[in-house]
């Protein structure tokens, strides 16, 4: 009667987002009195899984299946739903990402369980009723939502639960096979483009992010973005105007038509701050906000700002972080 | 080809987020509601490839009260050919989608769209649970979708990347930008739309799994920091020993 956390890797590791969804279920386990079973999917190596033991997870099944080393939703859907049958799981946990709803959606009706996304906190078991704090209107407010019936599965906003480590405990990994078959890989890719990541970091599960508006006059500036990014080790957003002009790739819009971020660092260069940018920005832990308009709406929403030119403050900005390092 | 195209009525995005005094519900008092931004894309992808295929029908659904009519004429008045309205308040993802798939099935569409996720209560959940609903499979989220036949090429967006995903009729696609410009209404439009049928039925299905008990608004902000731009060094400083951030 395990709590079952999905596990995504990518290249072998275990993506950021999944150490702190294995961390949350494996509290949820202890809330239970259980123990956490993790469900690997994507490229993982063995040595990273054993490792999931750091986040409290005591077993991880893994399929070898080299197809699902790409995102099939039918194949990664029925994969967690055999795992969750022989663990006999009736608390699911998996990240808030395009995998994670993608797929815990097809399981909420396949599983008959109740699914809570955008998952923020802990949750408070009431006799095994769960109520749990979800964020709603687009970062602007949250919601306490009842989880009724037997199942439920649970959806963790990225970057709201702290992954915990606790070196030296191990997870034994044990091969498993859903029995997949052809039909199951009705939406397999037939081809997987992957970004060139700035500086390697993906925007959804950065920690520190460096972001550029309008103000940043044109595409060519850039360089002053990527330069603090990468001594910051962040990665690199835009509003939305820029992508929609071609300064930058759509992948890096961020706001409430474009992707959440909730990195705990968010920097912002040129941008005025509207309140659909906001929407997609705005659960940052600290926000600096750098424009040469002492009226720009954004410094209301700011932890740290500057008033001044980015031409003049970005370099400045780049030169301090490499004295310090 | 039959497009069903899913519609979610959505308070206009710059509204400023307020609930009633218990915290319960919403507060709608002076607010604007229009079509979700995403469902926009959806909307105008599956006009452009009915005018493509040179014929077939796109009707579009939503699940809520009366007062949603006035967005779903506008998805009229856009290009839609016809509408249905589930006459209920959308109490839950599942409630919804298990409405979405009802009508879905008994008017044999070939492809179901809609947005990524709404932007109210941002479930990204609906089009999976349709998709599970009907034991078809579903994209989401798409940036591209392109018909050739009965055969779908669309890529769908991963963390990191996309991967081009090929599918046969019938499916569901979950719609986000850059998939087409969507398109606003012209005074042709809005005439037509005037007399378009629009169905409204009853709904069907279990009870919702979910309910929200309360809202909360996010705890405010201190209040910003300034730091002279002569001293702009002294952010970093701040950033590391105050903030700890770096
Ligand atoms: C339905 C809808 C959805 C939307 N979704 C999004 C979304 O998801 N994301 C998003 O970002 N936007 C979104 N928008 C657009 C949003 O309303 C704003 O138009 C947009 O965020 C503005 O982008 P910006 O701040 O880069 O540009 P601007 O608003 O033009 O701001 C540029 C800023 O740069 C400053 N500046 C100029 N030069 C300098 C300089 N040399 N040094 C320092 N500062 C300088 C200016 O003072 C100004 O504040 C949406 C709009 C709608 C209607
Ligand atoms: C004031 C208010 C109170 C609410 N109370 C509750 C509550 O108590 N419990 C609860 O669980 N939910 C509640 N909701 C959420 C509401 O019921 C949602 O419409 C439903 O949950 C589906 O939204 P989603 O964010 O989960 O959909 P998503 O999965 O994010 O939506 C994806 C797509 O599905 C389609 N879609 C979504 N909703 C509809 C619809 N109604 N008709 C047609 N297509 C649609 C759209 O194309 C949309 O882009 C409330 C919403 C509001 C505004």
């Amino acid at each position: 009667m395990s709590v079952l956390v999905v596990v995504e890797c990518d290249k072998g590791e275990v993506k950021k987002s999944s150490l702190e969804v294995a961390s949350y279920g494996s509290q949820v386990a202890q809330l239970l009195g259980t123990t956490a079973t993790a469900v690997a999917v994507g490229e993982a190596s063995e040595a990273s899984l054993t490792q999931l033991g750091e986040q409290g997870i005591s077993k991880v099944l893994y399929d070898a299946e080299p197809r699902l080393k790409d995102f099939v939703n039918g194949a990664y859907t029925k994969l967690i739903a055999t795992a969750a049958q022989k663990e006999e799981s009736t608390v699911i946990v998996l990240a808030n990402s395009n995998i994670g709803a993608a797929v815990g959606s097809r399981l909420a009706v396949r599983l008959q369980a109740s699914l809570a996304t955008n998952v923020v906190e802990l949750p408070k078991n009431d006799g095994g009723q769960f109520t749990v704090k979800r964020g709603a209107f687009s970062g602007k407010a949250f919601a306490e939502v009842v989880l009724g019936g037997d199942r439920k599965i649970i959806a963790v906003k990225k970057n709201s639960i702290e992954a915990q480590h606790e070196a030296g405990k191990t997870a034994t990994v044990e091969a498993f096979s859903a029995q997949l078959a052809d039909t199951d890989f009705a939406d397999a890719p037939k081809q997987v483009v992957m970004q060139d990541q700035a500086g390697g970091i993906l925007l959804p599960e950065a920690d520190r992010v460096v972001s550029g508006g309008r103000g940043m006059k044109g595409p060519e500036n850039w360089n002053l973005i990527e330069d603090l990014a990468k001594a910051l080790g962040a990665a690199t957003a835009c509003s939305k105007p820029v992508s929609d002009v071609d300064w930058r790739p759509h992948h890096e819009h961020v706001g409430q038509t474009g992707i959440t971020v909730s990195p705990n660092l968010y920097i912002a260069c040129g941008i005025s701050g509207a309140i659909q940018h906001l929407a997609g920005v705005n659960s940052s832990k600290v926000i600096v906000v750098i424009n040469k308009d002492p009226e720009a709406p954004f410094f209301k929403a700011a932890d740290y700002g500057i008033v001044g030119d980015v031409f003049d403050v970005l370099p400045k900005l780049t030169q301090a972080v490499k004295e310090l390092n | 080809m039959k497009f069903l195209v899913c519609i979610s009525n959505v308070p206009d995005t710059t509204t400023k987020i307020t609930f009633t005094p218990d915290n319960k519900e919403f507060n709608k008092a002076g607010v604007q509601f229009v079509i979700n931004p995403w469902d926009e894309y959806a909307l105008t992808r599956a006009i452009e490839l009915k005018e493509a295929q040179g014929g077939g029908t796109v009707t579009v659904l939503n699940v809520g009260e009366a007062d949603t009519e006035p967005n779903i004429r506008k998805a009229l008045a856009i290009g839609a050919d016809d509408a249905i309205r589930v006459n209920a308040h959308p109490k839950d993802a599942f409630f919804v989608a298990q409405q979405i798939a009802s009508i879905a099935k008994d008017g044999g569409y070939d492809v179901i769209l809609m947005g990524k996720e709404s932007i109210d209560y941002n479930g990204f959940q609906v089009h999976g649970m349709v998709g599970e609903l009907l034991g078809i499979p579903t994209v989401a989220p798409a940036m591209k979708l392109d018909m050739s036949g009965n055969t779908a090429t669309l890529e769908r967006e991963i963390e990191g990347g996309k991967e081009i995903v090929e599918v046969a009729t019938p499916f569901v696609a979950s719609c986000q930008q850059p998939m087409c410009e969507p398109r606003i209404p012209n005074m042709r439009g809005i005439m037509t739309a005037r007399t378009k049928p629009l169905k409204v039925v009853e709904p069907t299905g279990d009870a919702p799994r979910t309910q929200v008990t309360e809202y909360q608004l996010p705890p405010k902000k201190q209040g910003v920091k300034l730091i002279p731009a002569e001293s702009a060094g002294d952010l970093i400083k701040l950033l590391r020993n105050e903030a700890k951030v770096i």
